[in-house]
């Protein structure tokens, strides 16, 4: 959002999708990959083995002192001094208001260092409020966001491909967890993060390394069937994973408890936290509204921003839907009134001219098989 | 290169005139734009349509798009496979993935469409 008034930036693997004639659309202030072959074909090979993803768009912001864990407990919803080093969790940073400003996923590095990483249309605002929160404090803000590229292998045959690339012992490395290492020979952060519900890993790597990173895991993955994806399925893959996304589920008007995610609030830790008095007085009150996955019971896709209906009367919006190609029916998320929130509600969605039963489910939509 | 034989529009369908009945679908440019088909909405056997009004939905899993009547007149047949196989559009737009014949209420409408080359030009510039 910040970055979308200039030229859109480009990531260090332009010339690699304009090679593989992607489909390119700008996102969050960058021209980046919709699509390669087609959404459906890159999901599906997603799910059944392993794809690529250029994630270079992301911010990359590293915390580092000796007050990085207070200055951090300050400015983020969750209190990262509950992470052991080497260790990752799912974190926001709220507007005072209470509203969120992103999503974010905090690694710990270090005893005192940490790195932010934020979505790419909120990096600058993110970068911004950082540096704000962080004045006073022994802990100095380091924006690497255009200095880094990010790749993600994820699917089942992540770990197989990426293994024998890396000095990272992948198979040790757990779940939000993330190593210090080499991949294909380059300095590399390799995390077992991920936003598709697959396994699966990230590499970050300086900006002139990235095609390095690139190159080796799709030739790497040629024989195991991995191919590159586009946007267009990471966000098939994340919505019927039940994950959010942020400008669709999550938003300065939402709350995290809205969203589902009241546990990356930490109101246990000490200390204040920007957005804590806000959040404490919306949770007194209970929520105006719940994050629901539902699944249309007719055609047509419920898509961004269409009416929910219960009982005639409008309850909420899609945040957002497509067709599910691993459940192959529609599948949506969206905003409802709490009373309208039990899994097994029959709500209507208006699809155009049209009122379709949709049932309310648990979310997520996909679970990966054990 | 799209087929010489049909009349195009700029909201790039095609329409094939054999007597007075018409069939019409999408280019292979709108299938490739909209990306997987996952469904369509085509209008009831016997409904009247109007020149340029929207008589169908395209769904794409991107995107959402509305199929414009290119020629006037009385749906006659709609392709039913494309209830069950909606791919048909991004694999064979021009010809198993045809969508609607339409009895022309004015043939001369379609002297009024844009031809191959014209059609070619029109997606060329991007």
């Amino acid at each position: 959002m910040a970055q979308s008034h200039d030229a859109p930036l480009t990531t260090p693997l332009a010339s690699r999708h304009s090679a593989l004639s992607a489909r390119i659309v700008e996102f969050g202030g960058w021209l980046m990959p919709l699509q390669y072959t087609g959404i459906l074909e890159e999901h599906r090979a997603v799910r059944a083995r392993a794809g690529v993803f250029d994630l270079s768009h992301m911010g990359e912001l590293f915390v580092e002192g000796p007050e990085a864990v207070a200055a951090l407990g300050y400015a983020l919803s969750t209190d990262p001094g509950r992470l052991k080093v080497g260790r990752a969790h799912y974190s926001m940073i709220l507007f005072p208001e209470g509203g969120i400003l992103d999503d974010l996923i905090v690694y710990r590095l270090g005893e005192e260092r940490f790195m932010v990483v934020a979505n790419a249309g909120n990096a600058v605002a993110v970068s911004d409020a950082l540096a704000e929160r962080l004045e006073g404090c022994r802990a100095v803000l380091d924006d690497r966001s255009l200095a880094m590229g990010l790749v993600a292998i994820q699917g089942p045959r992540a770990a197989g491909v990426l293994g024998p690339l890396t000095d990272v012992a992948v198979d040790g490395l757990r779940y939000y967890a993330i190593a210090e290492g080499h991949v294909a020979g380059v300095p590399a952060l390799v995390a077992r993060t991920g936003y598709t519900g697959e396994d699966g890993f990230e590499v970050f790597v300086d900006h002139g390394s990235t095609e390095t990173i690139w190159d080796a895991l799709l030739d790497a993955g040629k024989d195991a069937g991995v191919v590159p994806v586009g946007l267009g399925a990471r966000d098939t893959l994340r919505l019927e994973a039940g994950m959010p996304l942020y400008g669709n589920e999550l938003g300065p008007d939402t709350t995290p408890e809205e969203a589902g995610l009241g546990r990356v609030v930490h109101f246990d830790k000490d200390g204040d936290f920007v957005g804590r008095a806000a959040l404490e007085k919306a949770t007194a009150e209970g929520p105006r509204r719940k994050l629901v996955g539902l699944i249309p019971r007719g055609r047509g896709i419920a898509r961004h921003g269409y009416p929910i209906f219960a009982g005639g009367r409008q309850t909420g919006l899609v945040t957002s839907g497509t067709l599910s190609p691993t459940l192959g029916e529609p599948i949506a998320m969206a905003y409802v009134r709490p009373l309208d929130a039990e899994p097994g509600t029959i709500l209507e969605v208006g699809i155009r001219d049209q009122r379709v039963p949709a049932e309310v489910v648990p979310l997520p939509f996909y679970h990966r098989p054990a | 290169m799209v087929p010489k034989d049909l009349r195009y529009t700029k909201e790039h369908e095609w329409v094939r005139v054999e007597g007075e009945v018409a069939t019409i679908g999408i280019t292979d440019y709108a299938a490739d734009q909209l990306g997987d088909i996952v469904f369509v909405e085509l209008p009831d056997l016997g409904r009247t349509v109007t020149q340029f009004n929207a008589v169908g939905v395209i769904e794409s899993v991107k995107a959402v798009s509305d199929l414009f009547a290119p020629v006037g007149g009385e749906v006659v047949e709609a392709n039913s496979e494309l209830s069950t196989s909606p791919e048909l559009l991004n694999g064979d737009p021009f010809g198993k993935g045809w969508m609607l014949r339409i009895r022309l209420s004015d043939p001369t409408q379609v002297d009024g469409l844009l031809d191959a080359a014209s059609y070619e030009a029109l997606t060329s510039e991007g």
